[in-house]
Formats: C-alpha cells, structure tokens, sequence
C-alpha cells in the first residue's frame, strides 16, 4: 500500500506498523486510518497478528517500525495510562474488588477530578447505557450482558479519541451475543465514539462496522464496507473467509481476461468471472468461490434458465435452520457435494433428502482467483 | 434422603486418621493442660482447683512483659517478612514466566532442605565475634576490633525473618498467580499510574495471601523457640523459653501449663484483631 500523509479528520492512522516476536512477524508493515466517529472491525482468524495490532495502539506492545498517529499526533513514546485510547477487554477486566461506580470512577479519579464532578460524570454514562440501577452492586452480581455495558462504560466516561474492542462478545453465548452485537452498534451511533473492533467472528465484523479489514498473516488483505468484503472480495482469503462458499480448485481451460473456461480437479466445467489481480491465462491453477445463496435450485431444468452454469444434482441432507436453511446437493457424476441455500418462498417446501434437483448459478456470481502458489 | 451405608462407611474410613490425630494429639494434650492449669499444689500430692496460675501471669510483670515483647517482636518480623516477600512473590507470579518461574519458585524452598538449626548455625557462624561478617569489617578498616553481632533483638529479628520467609512467599505467590494480566494492564489503560494499580488492584486482590500467610508467620514466630534463643541468648526473652522453663527447669508444670493456654488465646485474640483490623475473614483466607 502507497503511504500518503494521513487525512487530518482521521483519529487513528497507523503507519507502516511492524512487530516481531523474534523470528515470527505478527504484525507486517500494516497502515491504514479511521475515520472520526466510525465503526472500524479488524477481522482474521486467531493468530493472525490482530490482539497484536490492538495492543501497540493501545500501548502494550512497543512497535518494531512504524508510527501510530491520534488526531496527528504520534502516540507511539506515550505510555498506555498517557494514551487517549481506552481498551474493553477480552474477559472484560472488570476490578472484582470494586463495586459498578467505583470500577467507573477508578478513571475518573486517577485525573484528579472532584468527588461531585465524579459522581455527576459516573451517573451520567449510567444512564447512557441503560444502567443507572446498578451502581451499588458488585461485578459478581451482573449478568454477563451488564458486565459488556459497564467495562464500555467504564471507557466512555473517559471520553476517549478511540475505544478499542478486543474481542468482548467471545465469551458470551450466541443468543446474548446476537442481541448485544445491535446494542453495541446502536451505542456507537449514539455516542459517536470511534471504535476499533477485532474479531474473528464475520458475522459481528459484517453486522456492526462502517468499515472492515481482513486481517491473515500479519497483513491486511482487503479493507473496504461489509458490502465490498462480500461481494467483491479481492482475494481468495477474504472470499473464503468473509461468509459461507462453495469452493472448487481448477485449471484454466480458456479465457477471455475476464471470464474464464474452468475444468475443476473433481471434472467439473464451469464459467467463472475472474477477480482481484493478476490476469488469468490458460492454464492458471484457480480457486472459484460460489455463495450458496447465488445458486438457483429447481425441481426441472427449466429453473435454471439464463444461468451460464448448470448442474443436476441428488438432495443428500437438508439442513433446516429458519431463513438460514441449506440443501446439500450431491452431483452424482463427480461425488462432490455443493451447499445451496434453501429459499423460504414456498415452492421447494417439500423437498426431501433423495430427491433430484437442478442447480444453476451465474458466470457473474462464481468469482475465480489465481491460486495460492 | 438418607446415604447408602457403603458411602457412610467409606467417609468414615476417609475422616479417621485427621479425627484421631486431632483427638490424640491437640484436644486430649489440651483437655489435660487445661486441668493441670487450672491446679495449685497445696500440700505434696495434694492439689486444688484454682485460677491462681492465671493470676500469676497478670501480676508478676516479667511473665507480661515477656509475653508483650514476643507478641511485638513476632508482629514486627511478620510486617518485615510481608515487605521483603511481596516484591519477591510478585517477580515471581507477574514478571517471570515459564522455567525460570519454577526455578525461582524452588530456589525460594532450597533452604529448607537443611534443618533449622543447621540454618540458624549458619547465621551464628557469620554474626558472631569471631564470626565472617566481624572479620570482614576488621580486616577492611571498617571497625578497629572485633565486634558482637549475635545476642540481640536485631540478630533475632533476621533469624525470624529469615525463617518466616517461605510461608509468606508461597500464599502470596499463590494469589497472585490467580490475578488476570489484564486487570493490571485495564488500570494502566484507564490511567493509572504503577502506584495506584498497585494500591487499587494487586494488593486488595492479594489481600486474601497477604492474611494467610501472615497468620502464618506470626503464629510460627509466636512459638518459635530455637532461633530466639541460639541468636538472642539468655536474655531473648521468648515467650516459649519461658514455658520450657516451667515445664524442664522449675518442673512447673501448672504455671506452664497455664502459661501455654494464654499463648493460644492471646495469639488468637491478636489474629482476630488483625483480621477485623484489615477487614479480611479467616474463611477468605483458606480460599
């Protein structure tokens, strides 16, 4: 990536970010910005180098190389309790030893504010999280949805330039977590803090953020909207990664720059739209990606028509899950099994497992990549 | 609900050897004690109920006054074990990781592999006159002759301090270890400085190990009574030295006997306060 001096409304920019755990480098000449008062997520699988990055912003972990910028300023000599940047924990960090106000005033108190001035400020962040009956009660006491609220509150009576998030939804349960991904979106719009999310959880990276960067191998491969991540994803990472796919590994069997002529290793022809760089030529090893809910399914032929790309198929399970259903569909050719999403329309409401089908997809909608050497 | 008898016998079989050893060895010997204290000997072989034992204790001002220096001097070398330990147990739990931290953590129990009076020989043989650490100040000008250093309160001091020093290292260590990093590094994030993340975070997390092995530490320097009397002498003054005094040379038996169950109380009554005093309960303190 280029590097031009940061746009000055930005409150974080990180420049050219090095750190290495001695041979091992975690994080690998990373640099990017975020835009004042966004919902920035940095999202990769474990080991990618992401608790790494968070915690050279947030002080932790003195960078090899680079520069991180607050508002212009370079904050990389400042130590973390100088930093304008608070950090919501893994495992949240609440002190146990402390009751909910004093866990908030703990900050407040280390600049030497006003007893009153306090209590004003810790009243008020209550209230703005929707929790003003707890401040008595000790940390034990909360629920683990209070217990999110209290360590952002805890931050955001501070009123930092950046809130970092290290991963605070991992420990919850996925009915909780679906509820307080909202909430913590909302709170964000509401209070217009910059947030720096890391996840490895697409689904809270897609849902929450104004912007995303997936992170592999200590480097970003694609930074853009949810949007562009899904549906133009630049790499074969980020398509793998960034929601469910079909995956296929072929050759290149003829191509027009871009759409391709693929026959996979399983013995499949396919059409296929080229993606991300560099220009394919005949004989290029390729990835194709297809989403399962870009291929059409029908009980007749006909079904599939205006799509470039047909198969027959066998019904081998059906897994119901609400509006997230699949059909695996077995192509009894080659043996390989492809994930089709099951529309909710009606029409293939009675499928049953055995039951032959078409599928059908779009030369548009089966993005190819070069393959990883 | 009642228990299967299998399950009953098996708890019973479990519980017996610490029932028999708490009944043989500390209620019985107390049970006994308690009688022979509370006894005068009126005539040969013939003896009395009385507290007059007790009120030997309160009237004669040596036996008090022994006893409060020992209480002082036992809280004295616990508060110094405390400070030397707890920057030690810290390196250990929080800055070391990996082997090294099992080879401090052992390093710190090496000493005792030997037997205490071998280790208080050792300090005699470095403090006394003709002594390494007197030979040491003579031979490089420091001091113009040889100087005493053993047989007062400061040599007994660092022999109990010395002493002490495991049983205050392993509780603290202990606790410690159970402190999440990120605690410590959330009161550095949210603007602390190392003292207040230390005097709002570590040590009202630590408190716990702080109290056990404080109890500990002044309990076993209450009754100790080999390192007082090699590195104090005659004139250490230890409680304990008393007691064997009543029971081995004057044969006693009554007054020491009476003089073992103040030690128990009073030892517990300061205990007690110091619990109250820090705010700790002895059931947090075994957690």
């Amino acid at each position: 990536m280029a590097v031009t001096s940061p746009p000055t409304d930005a409150d974080l920019a990180c420049v050219q970010l090095v750190k290495r755990f001695g041979d091992f480098t975690a994080v690998d000449d990373v640099s990017f910005t975020i835009a004042e008062g966004s919902f920035f997520s940095i999202l990769g699988p474990s080991g990618c180098g992401k608790t790494t990055l968070l915690r050279m912003i947030a002080g932790f972990q003195r960078p090899d190389g680079g520069d991180i910028r607050i508002k212009g300023k370079s904050i990389v000599a400042l130590p973390p309790n100088r930093r304008p940047v608070n950090m919501v924990f893994q495992h949240l960090a609440l002190f146990p030893m402390m009751t909910v106000e004093q866990n908030i005033a703990y900050g407040l108190k280390r600049r030497k504010m006003s007893k009153a001035e306090i209590a004003r400020k810790v009243a008020a962040v209550l209230e703005r999280v929707g929790l003003p009956e707890l401040a008595g009660k000790r940390i034990d006491q909360l629920s683990g949805g209070q217990k999110q609220r209290i360590a952002i509150a805890r931050c955001l009576v501070l009123e930092p330039a950046l809130l970092l998030l290290d991963e605070p939804l991992g420990a919850l349960d996925l009915k909780l977590r679906e509820r307080l991904k909202v909430e913590l979106k909302e709170l964000q719009a509401q209070v217009g803090t910059t947030f720096a999310y890391i996840t490895h959880d697409q689904s809270e990276a897609l849902v929450m953020s104004d912007q995303v960067a997936v992170m592999d191998r200590g480097r970003f491969v694609q930074v853009g909207t949810p949007q562009q991540l899904y549906f133009e994803p630049r790499t074969a990472f980020v398509a793998g990664f960034v929601g469910d796919s079909n995956r296929w590994s072929g050759r290149v069997e003829d191509t027009n720059g871009t759409e391709a002529i693929v026959i996979t290793t399983n013995g499949l022809t396919m059409i296929a739209t080229r993606a991300g760089e560099p220009a394919l030529s005949k004989g290029d090893a390729v990835d194709i990606f297809v989403r399962p809910e870009a291929i059409v399914l029908g009980r007749d032929a006909d079904g599939a028509g205006g799509c470039e790309n047909r198969l027959p198929g066998r019904v081998e399970s059906l897994l119901f899950d609400g509006a997230n259903s699949r059909v695996m569909v077995r192509h009894p050719a080659t043996g390989g099994d492809i994930m089709v999403a099951l529309p909710q329309t009606g029409e293939l409401m009675g499928l049953r497992r055995g039951e032959d089908v078409y599928l059908g997809w779009r030369a548009r909608q089966a993005t190819c990549f070069a393959a990883a050497p | 609900m009642s228990t299967p008898p299998q399950i009953r016998l098996g708890l019973l079989l479990l519980f017996a050897p610490i029932v028999f050893w708490l009944a043989l060895l500390v209620i019985l010997p107390h049970v006994d004690m308690l009688l022979i204290s509370l006894r005068v000997r009126v005539a040969p072989r013939e003896y009395a109920t009385s507290l007059a034992n007790y009120a030997e204790f309160f009237t004669e001002p040596l036996y008090w006054n022994t006893f409060a220096r020992t209480a002082i001097m036992s809280v004295t070398a616990t508060v110094m074990t405390l400070l030397i330990a707890f920057p030690v147990s810290y390196y250990i739990a929080k800055m070391v990781r990996g082997r090294s931290k099992t080879f401090l953590f052992l390093l710190c129990l090496t000493p005792f592999w030997v037997s205490e009076l071998v280790r208080t020989f050792g300090w005699m043989i470095l403090l006394r006159e003709t002594g390494i650490v007197s030979s040491l100040l003579l031979w490089s000008g420091l001091t113009d002759a040889r100087v005493e250093l053993l047989y007062n309160d400061a040599a007994i001091m660092v022999g109990l301090v010395y002493t002490s020093m495991l049983f205050m290292v392993v509780p603290l260590v202990t606790t410690l270890d159970s402190l999440d990093d990120s605690l410590v590094e959330a009161g550095y994030d949210l603007g602390g400085n190392s003292f207040t993340v230390m005097r709002h975070i570590v040590i009202p997390h630590a408190m716990p190990g702080i109290a056990s092995g404080s109890i500990v530490v002044f309990m076993l320097t209450l009754g100790n009574y080999l390192t007082p009397k090699l590195l104090g002498g005659k004139d250490s003054l230890w409680f304990t030295d008393q007691i064997y005094t009543q029971f081995i040379t004057r044969f006693n038996w009554e007054l020491g006997s009476a003089f073992g169950f103040l030690l128990l109380v009073l030892s517990s009554a300061i205990v007690w306060i110091g619990l109250k005093l820090s705010g700790q309960t002895l059931s947090a303190t075994v957690r």
